[in-house]
């Protein structure tokens, strides 16, 4: 007599994860999954699963040392995730470095601004091409043909990008003597020169004032419309997370609290108790 | 003409202006070499001048362009000289031709300082800060203690090599046929040399380093390695491979510095490992930081003056080199202190004003 | 049995190189600065020392002085050379570096090699080139096992000093007040101004313990191997910035340990492997030890925020 082994149902697996409408004929061009990393004992991000859509613009959010910042440095490998696996483009980045990912299409800003202070503008936004402009160091140093001509075209394509932010006239001051508002724009440049599917902002709007960040908020859309590329940010500024973020994830303790769109955080009992603090029991 | 000038970035101009300099000095002292106007001590200051040159440039790439600081920058140059003698020592009776020959021993002894620079730079790049200065005065020691062990020879029968480790060996135990060229001796190093080097073959070396660390520079691999040096995560972050960088930078400077050696080699008859000690590497920092970390101009001009400076202090005798050090130490006290620059600048302006007012009195 | 004289010479050798690594490492650990003069002012201890006793085997003490007399005259000399070189250490923190402390560490690294040059040129002038035969502060040797081992008195006290040296400054900087606002001043200086530490003081104090040691390095270095000269100093100076760097720069417990290692590895490569490469199988395994950890042995690896 044949043995009976036990046949569960089968049913189909629920994902959590949510893009907008308009990119659900494309794979997601992020998708993470249980992604986690613990630093000595303390897991500073547990359980992250979230997928970005191909042309969406994503917030994420959380009071301070939620995990905000580790999230993107997972996404870069600047650290190793301990567990879960991000897929770019389907592609699983496990044994990347932060210069492949670049490569397959993450680029990102920093929080605390990184630029390269003792280069020009323009030398910044060139090196955010660098990877466009394959000519070898030998014909760098012998001045081959190649070089003329690709250093050529990354002048132009970089007074291009330049002209976003309408930034060409400071093409050749040294990028630390810029104004503040000024070097988080030219972060934001040199990442776009790298040909990014996926950019990461990290408070993009911070130290900003109310018209600045207003302007930030027709760029950021301007970019995801041209480039027709996805973005992520890390942002305070919750005028500017609700007015152009189409999918917002909340973050407390490392762990996601919420995930929907503006109005649904917004009414989101767990965010506002995240945010606020709970309410005393009233008797 | 005048225009394209005036499009071309201060960059560009600068390093124009760097070629131009060094070709009119060339042309200049040559000159006044031909017409006999220069004195013996001052001919010989020559040739180790451009050396001094290309190893203060060269090392201006690893520690003005790559931000590294490097204290083994002499063994590099050691590793040149000699790779550099034995070449034009070993090759004496097959290539008779001097320029040749010199030629060839700057291109091996830059191959050789290369290789060992890659060898010494894939540990040494994954550190940071003073463990990566202290790693590379370690490296430097290293091979100015293996070269003191080194016996080399030559005869019909091809190079002999041995390392005298255990202080057993000396130049005998090579077994060189009667015909044989005795290169180098262990701790006495390379004795009774031809010397082949050449001013011009120095101007034409310091040219060759020049437009290799200038055009590297301005060319996409030197942006990836300042930008390495201004801020490694977000160059990482672009997509710089970040060890290859550094590794570019690194070796090239080491082989500029081995062809350097060479040249220095091949200007005196005899050259010894423990001249190119832990002190060789800091005189050739100081060169590179007084003209400025990242200057290249800066270092040919810090070089030049402070080579001949210690000649030209001669007549102090024995407080030459005391004065030398009160020189140093009052020059970094200035430029590098906030209260005394600002001092030194308002006593310029008040004795220009002063001047100008004797004018006015004198009108 | 010849095993052990090679490791006791080592561990004597060591301790020399473990003191003047505590006063390197406590120079960087508080005024983040390498300071190439150390090994210099370890010769002007020597001399000082060197002077002072032959002035007092002149002039103070008869033909035919006591032992205790004598044994004054030493100690006098040792508290002669600490005397001078804390003055001289906190004269050139105060003269050379001080000005500099807002400026880049090439710029103060530059200073103290001037400093370095000067100090060796000024002691050619004053003392001449010529090497001067030290006399060791103690003399004789203790006998073991029959006239199978001898240790040198020297060594013995070498040692001792060090471990004293050692567990002194440990205590120091753990529990005085002067030693807290050291630490403070070595995490971060702006913060300890706030407390209202006076960080120049700090630094000053830094200097004047770390040039007192040197002098003490300089008395048993000479001891050691008793030949003096301008340039006495140099090699075990970057000897023990290599210890200092091996044991994990800052750390006291670090100088210590690797000052004895290196002394060891000195001793060992000396006796057994060659006597021409000891300085480089001293570097190779400081090289290997970085490799594997960066920061050295007891040194805190801190990886960059972003």
């Amino acid at each position: 007599m044949k043995k009976q082994y036990p046949k569960p149902k089968l049913v189909p697996v629920p994902s959590t994860n949510i893009i907008p409408e308009r990119d659900i004929g494309q794979s997601p061009v992020l998708e993470c999954r249980h992604l986690g990393i613990d630093f000595g004992g303390l897991s500073a991000v547990k359980d992250f699963n979230m997928a970005i859509g191909r042309t969406e613009i994503a917030g994420l959010i959380g009071p301070n040392g939620a995990g905000k910042t580790t999230v993107f440095n997972l996404l870069t490998k600047v650290y190793q995730p301990t567990r879960g696996t991000i897929l770019l483009d389907g592609m699983d980045t496990h044994s990347m470095t932060t210069a492949q990912v670049s490569r397959a299409g993450i680029a990102r800003t920093f929080q605390n601004i990184r630029l390269f202070d003792k280069l020009t503008v323009e030398e910044n936004v060139k090196v955010g091409l660098h990877n466009q402009t394959p000519y070898s160091a030998w014909s760098g140093v012998l001045r081959l043909p190649s070089y003329w001509k690709q250093e050529r075209a990354a002048h132009e394509s970089a007074m291009e990008l330049l002209s976003i932010f309408d930034m060409q006239d400071m093409a050749d001051y040294k990028a630390g003597s810029l104004p503040y508002g000024a070097q988080r724009r030219l972060e934001i440049v040199r990442a776009l020169a790298t040909n990014p599917s996926l950019l990461l902002l990290d408070e993009p709007a911070a130290g900003m004032n109310p018209s600045e960040t207003a302007e930030l908020m027709d760029n950021i859309v301007k970019i995801r419309d041209t480039f027709q590329i996805a973005i992520m940010l890390i942002e305070h500024d919750m005028n500017l997370v609700m007015g152009i973020c189409e999918g917002i994830c909340v973050l407390n303790f490392g762990r996601i609290i919420a995930k929907g769109t503006p109005e649904e955080i917004q009414a989101n009992p767990a965010v506002i108790e995240a945010y606020l603090g709970k309410r005393k029991e009233e008797k | 003409m005048r225009s394209y000038i005036k499009n071309m970035k201060t960059a560009a101009k600068v390093d124009y202006a760097t070629y131009l300099g060094v070709i009119l000095a060339f042309v200049v002292v040559s000159a006044c070499q031909s017409a006999g106007l220069l004195s013996r001590s001052v001919t010989g200051m020559l040739v180790p001048i451009c050396c001094y040159v290309c190893m203060a440039v060269s090392l201006n790439l690893t520690v003005g362009i790559l931000g590294e600081l490097s204290l083994g920058h002499a063994g590099f140059m050691s590793v040149g000289a000699f790779s550099g003698i034995i070449t034009a020592m070993s090759l004496q009776s097959a290539i008779p031709n001097d320029l040749a020959r010199m030629v060839l021993a700057l291109v091996v002894g830059a191959f050789f300082a290369a290789i060992v620079g890659f060898i010494v730079g894939i540990p040494v790049l994954r550190l940071r800060g003073d463990y990566l200065a202290i790693v590379t005065l370690a490296f430097g020691e290293i091979i100015r203690d293996i070269i003191n062990c080194l016996l080399v020879g030559w005869d019909e029968n091809g190079l002999h090599i041995a390392l005298n480790i255990d202080g057993t060996k000396s130049i005998a135990s090579l077994g060189l046929s009667e015909n044989g060229v005795e290169i180098i001796k262990g701790a006495q190093g390379a004795s009774g040399n031809t010397r082949i080097a050449t001013f011009t073959m120095g101007f034409v070396l310091v040219m060759i380093t020049l437009i290799v660390v200038l055009n590297l520079v301005r060319s996409r691999t030197g942006r990836a390695v300042m930008a390495i040096r201004d801020n490694r995560i977000a160059a990482e972050s672009v997509g710089i491979n970040v060890t290859k960088y550094k590794l570019i930078a690194f070796v090239t400077s080491a082989s500029l510095a081995g062809a350097a050696g060479a040249l220095f080699g091949l200007n005196y008859s005899s050259v010894s490992a423990a001249q190119f000690d832990f002190n060789q590497s800091i005189l050739v920092l100081v060169y590179v930081v007084l003209g400025g970390l990242g200057n290249i101009w800066g270092s040919i001009v810090a070089t030049v003056v402070l080579y001949v400076l210690p000649e030209a202090l001669r007549e102090f005798n024995d407080l030459r080199m005391l004065v030398y050090a009160i020189v140093l130490i009052l020059v970094m006290l200035i430029t590098n202190n906030p209260t005394l620059r600002s001092l030194l600048e308002t006593a310029g302006k008040k004795f220009r004003r002063g001047k100008s007012r004797e004018g006015g009195v004198q009108g | 049995m010849e095993f052990l004289s090679y490791l006791i010479n080592g561990v004597s050798l060591g301790s020399i190189y473990a003191i003047i690594a505590l006063g390197y490492t406590m120079v960087y650990g508080i005024a983040k600065m390498l300071n190439f003069a150390h090994g210099d002012v370890i010769m002007v201890g020597a001399y000082v020392s060197f002077y002072t006793t032959s002035f007092a085997a002149n002039s103070l003490l008869g033909e035919n002085p006591s032992a205790l007399a004598s044994a004054g005259a030493t100690l006098l000399s040792v508290l002669a050379a600490m005397a001078v070189c804390t003055v001289l250490g906190v004269i050139i923190e105060g003269l050379a570096y001080r000005p500099l402390r807002q400026a880049g560490s090439l710029a103060v690294l530059i200073t103290a090699i001037g400093v370095s040059y000067f100090l060796q040129n000024g002691a050619q002038l004053l003392f001449g080139a010529n090497p001067v035969n030290f006399t060791p502060v103690i003399s004789g040797q203790l006998t073991l096992f029959s006239g199978r081992l001898r240790i040198s008195y020297v060594a013995l006290l070498t040692v001792a000093a060090c471990i004293v040296i050692m567990l002194a400054l440990t205590a120091f900087t753990s529990r005085s007040k002067m030693g807290k606002a050291m630490r403070a001043c070595s995490e971060d200086r702006g913060a300890a101004q706030l407390m209202g530490i006076n960080v120049n003081r700090t630094i000053s104090m830094t200097f004047a313990i770390g040039s007192a040691l040197a002098a003490i390095a300089g008395v048993l270095l000479c001891s050691y191997s008793p030949v003096l000269k301008p340039t006495t100093g140099s090699m075990p100076g970057i000897k023990a910035f290599t210890a200092a760097v091996f044991g994990g720069i800052g750390s006291i417990p670090g100088a210590f340990l690797g000052g004895i290692l290196l002394g060891i590895i000195e001793a060992m490569a000396q006796a057994y492997i060659s006597t021409q490469l000891s300085n480089s199988i001293l570097f190779a395994v400081l090289i290997v030890v970085l490799l594997v950890k960066p920061s050295g042995l007891l040194g805190k690896y801190v990886p960059e925020k972003v």
